[in-house]
């Protein structure tokens, strides 16, 4: 039979297409982005969407599961921080299609601000939890939890991580399972979540994990592998794949793909087939730790650690101190830090966000969290999605109430993120007087996980035409009256916009406008800039707009042709116009 | 366990390691073996330093390595052969091209690009250095410097059992296919096995 190389996105994919998933929405996020990317092939089968945000994506899945079909929602682990509302609540409600939530982690925060352990979240709010370890597992498991939710009557949590989701392997295809959808019936005892209700659902609850757990001793799920005796590895996810490698092979493992509820008589049985036990986990002692409450005695979190990811040979030296032979080549390269692309948008706000040591600038999840990095430096917090209003908002009244009446306080993000959770917080500055000034830097796209649409795009996810909803009518109707739309890329505009915004006695927003170069229905080859050697001073000023296309050689400007897209950012900042674009 | 191999390709994010990675893990589906690899997204492509692996063998089970562990190393900057050269294996083999691309903070003037990489390298690795850039322009497109890569490392690796070209024409556009053709034998050429 055909295998065809996966990575576990695809394949999860690919798994909820067979298993007759009918409705699907998302808010991308890395490592789970590429799932939904990878969902408009189904289209003739299913219905796919960006949603604005994870709450939002979670409520319509849950929606189409109450409606009786078969649902998916997707989100990287801190957009489960956002949808956690709806989901505690659909756990005691139940489900009536299958409702499988999808939480992508990031160990070692490979593009994330923080390295949570989604886990918890399956403990916290009492859903079954399965993680895959490899491609071909991320397609079974998306259909085994499927089974699972209908059987059980609970929403899934499948959760992988940044190396199961963007890792390939080989995958073999089963076929799309057509499900009949039930005539709709009201059930308001089930999805009326008033406390009389509730009162009812939650001990439901507490039965239908504790027959889950009975269930995970015998599933195909979690299985055994036994070796030896001497040694016994109790693992899941990508932790039993580096596991495999590390530790010897007589020894035994129990590899787990529903990890809550545990299957405690399993993992007790397994442990007294074995000497010694150990439990082998990214992140937090999850397992670990209830392993251990119920009275098995194992080791795992004080050798392998709580901190970034694990692989086969750092669990080698933490397990049994065989460290790598390494070799010092005896020259250290130097940071390679991302920055903002050659002709980025962003890049002109910034610059004129720098020039301003008065300026307190909150900022947000996105691209542009790189304005705050050198040479720039214009950001004095990233906090959470939606956060860069409202943390200014409560910066600006601190300052306000200490007297520090000399800060000026901006709030900073980009469209998507307006649209994702930033709205609330445009309100609440006009609401409750704030004096800042909410900026949004509006380059058309969600840019920073691989330009996926959103409401201001004017597309959807399955490449229809959308309504374009424009950020300055949304402003507007929130009682913002002096809107300063402005090219961040004409740097005196930019400037005056700034200028004007601080000066304004009514409510002020500013919305620089251009689209991110890298959208391809955009060309964007208009030329590149020189460097005239005869006037360059070698003031290095061109440096300060943080431009990798622009260096300094021989004591003179030079712009990497290969890298430059004529933008003029650094030409505008030159205090002897010695840069000029060369038009094509 | 001992029958894997793995290959680490680093370089700069957008200059072609992961199509090249591709093209490697076709070759090595056809020809029968298990492989995984592991790709990086978002933040890190932001003109940062990417890493892609390949581990293939009878049976493979972890996509990443750790250090100390890979066969060999292709960089498509040098510098970035420098970073990753503690995840090479003492008796690995290390493809360097000759080209250099100043990160974000070198071109600010906050710290100075390394001096002496490939003789680093050279000095502790058995090393292929090549100028694929200049190659690659040779034969009309910068764009293909990636396949010339590959060549080097398929010749370096001795991986002749396998039909490289037929790879290359499947996985490319066909009209660049005589392109990758010549790229893919330009860089077998530029190595000494």
């Amino acid at each position: 039979m055909e295998r065809y190389l996966l990575s576990g996105n695809e394949a999860l994919a690919r798994g909820a297409y067979e298993a007759g998933v009918k409705v699907c929405s998302a808010y991308p996020g890395t490592p789970s982005t590429e799932i939904f990317e990878n969902l408009p092939q189904y289209r003739d089968a299913l219905y796919c969407e960006w949603a604005p945000n994870e709450k939002v994506a979670t409520e319509v899945a849950y929606g189409a599961s109450i409606a009786g079909v078969r649902s998916l929602c997707a989100m990287k682990h801190v957009g489960v921080n956002v949808a956690a509302d709806p989901i505690f609540t659909a756990a005691y409600n139940g489900v009536s299609g299958g409702f499988v939530i999808i939480s992508a982690d990031d160990p070692s925060m490979h593009s994330s601000q923080n390295e949570q352990d989604n886990r918890h979240y399956a403990r916290a709010a009492k859903l079954p939890m399965v993680e895959p370890s490899d491609s071909q597992e991320c397609l079974d498991f998306m259909r085994a939890a499927y089974e699972i939710s209908e059987r059980f009557d609970l929403p899934v949590l499948l959760r992988t991580t940044t190396r199961v989701s963007h890792s390939k392997g080989l995958v073999r295809f089963g076929e799309r399972e057509e499900r009949p959808v039930p005539a709709y019936a009201r059930n308001t005892r089930k999805y009326i979540s008033s406390p009389a209700n509730a009162m009812m659902n939650h001990p439901k609850v507490e039965e239908a994990l504790a027959a889950l757990e009975a269930y995970g001793c015998t599933s195909p799920l979690n299985r055994m592998e036994l070796n030896g005796t001497k040694i016994g590895v109790v693992t899941a996810s990508i932790a039993y794949q580096y596991a495999k490698e590390a530790f010897p092979a007589d020894a035994s493992f129990l590899k787990l793909g529903l990890t809550n509820p545990l299957p405690m008589k399993l993992i007790r049985e397994f442990a007294a087939k074995v000497d010694k036990l150990y439990v082998i986990e990214e992140l937090d002692g999850f397992m670990e730790e209830q392993i251990k409450a119920a009275g098995i005695d194992c080791v795992g979190k004080d050798l392998t650690g709580k901190i970034y990811e694990l692989n086969p040979q750092l669990l080698q030296e933490r397990i049994f101190g065989r460290k790598p032979e390494t070799v010092d080549v005896g020259v250290s390269a130097v940071s390679r830090p991302p920055a903002l692309c050659p002709g980025c948008p962003h890049r002109g706000f910034f610059y004129t966000m720098s020039r301003h040591k008065d300026f307190v600038i909150a900022g947000d999840i996105g691209c542009y969290t790189l304005g705050g990095s050198a040479p720039l430096n214009a950001l004095d917090s990233v906090v959470c999605m939606g956060g860069g209003f409202t943390v200014a908002m409560g910066m600006a009244r601190a300052f306000e109430l200490a007297g520090q009446t000399d800060k000026k306080v901006f709030g900073v993000m980009g469209d998507s993120t307006f649209f994702h959770s930033g709205m609330t917080g445009a309100a609440e500055i006009v609401y409750n007087h704030g004096n800042v000034i909410p900026v949004v830097l509006d380059n058309s796209i969600t840019g920073m996980t691989g330009h996926q649409d959103n409401p201001g795009s004017g597309r959807t996810l399955q490449g229809d035409i959308a309504e374009t909803l424009k950020i300055e009518d949304i402003l507007a109707a929130y009682g913002y009256k002096n809107i300063l739309i402005v090219d961040p890329q004409d740097l005196a505009a930019m400037e005056k916009a700034v200028q004007d915004a601080l000066a304004s006695t009514e409510p002020a927003a500013i919305i620089a406008r251009r689209p991110c170069l890298l959208i391809k229905r955009i060309k964007h080859d208009i030329g590149k800039c020189e460097v005239d050697q005869d006037k360059c001073i070698g003031c290095k000023k061109c440096l300060s707009v943080g431009c990798p296309a622009v260096m300094v050689e021989n004591k003179k400007a030079k712009i990497d042709p290969n890298q430059c897209v004529g933008c003029t950012v650094c030409a505008q900042v030159c205090p002897k116009s010695a840069i000029a674009r060369k038009e094509n | 366990m001992k029958t894997t191999k793995s290959a680490l390709l680093v370089g700069v994010g957008g200059q072609g390691a992961i199509l090249t990675a591709k093209v490697l893990v076709s070759g090595l589906m056809k020809a029968g073996y298990d492989v995984k690899m592991s790709e990086v997204h978002g933040m890190s492509q932001r003109g940062g330093s990417v890493s892609t692996q390949v581990h293939w063998g009878e049976k493979v089970y972890s996509p990443v390595i750790g250090k100390g562990a890979a066969d060999i190393v292709v960089a498509f900057e040098k510098m970035e052969a420098v970073r990753y050269a503690d995840y090479l294996k003492p008796d690995g083999v290390a493809v360097i091209n000759d080209y250099e691309m100043a990160s974000s903070s070198i071109a600010a003037g906050l710290c100075q690009y390394p001096e002496g990489c490939l003789e680093a390298m050279e000095n502790h690795f058995r090393c292929h250095v090549l100028k694929a850039g200049e190659i690659a322009q040779g034969l009309g497109s910068a764009k293909c410097m990636n396949i010339i890569l590959f060549g080097s490392m398929v010749k370096a690796l001795g991986m002749d059992d396998i039909d490289w070209e037929s790879v290359i024409a499947e996985t490319v556009p066909e009209k660049f296919r005589e392109l990758n053709l010549s790229a893919y034998r330009a860089g077998r050429d530029a190595v000494s096995a």
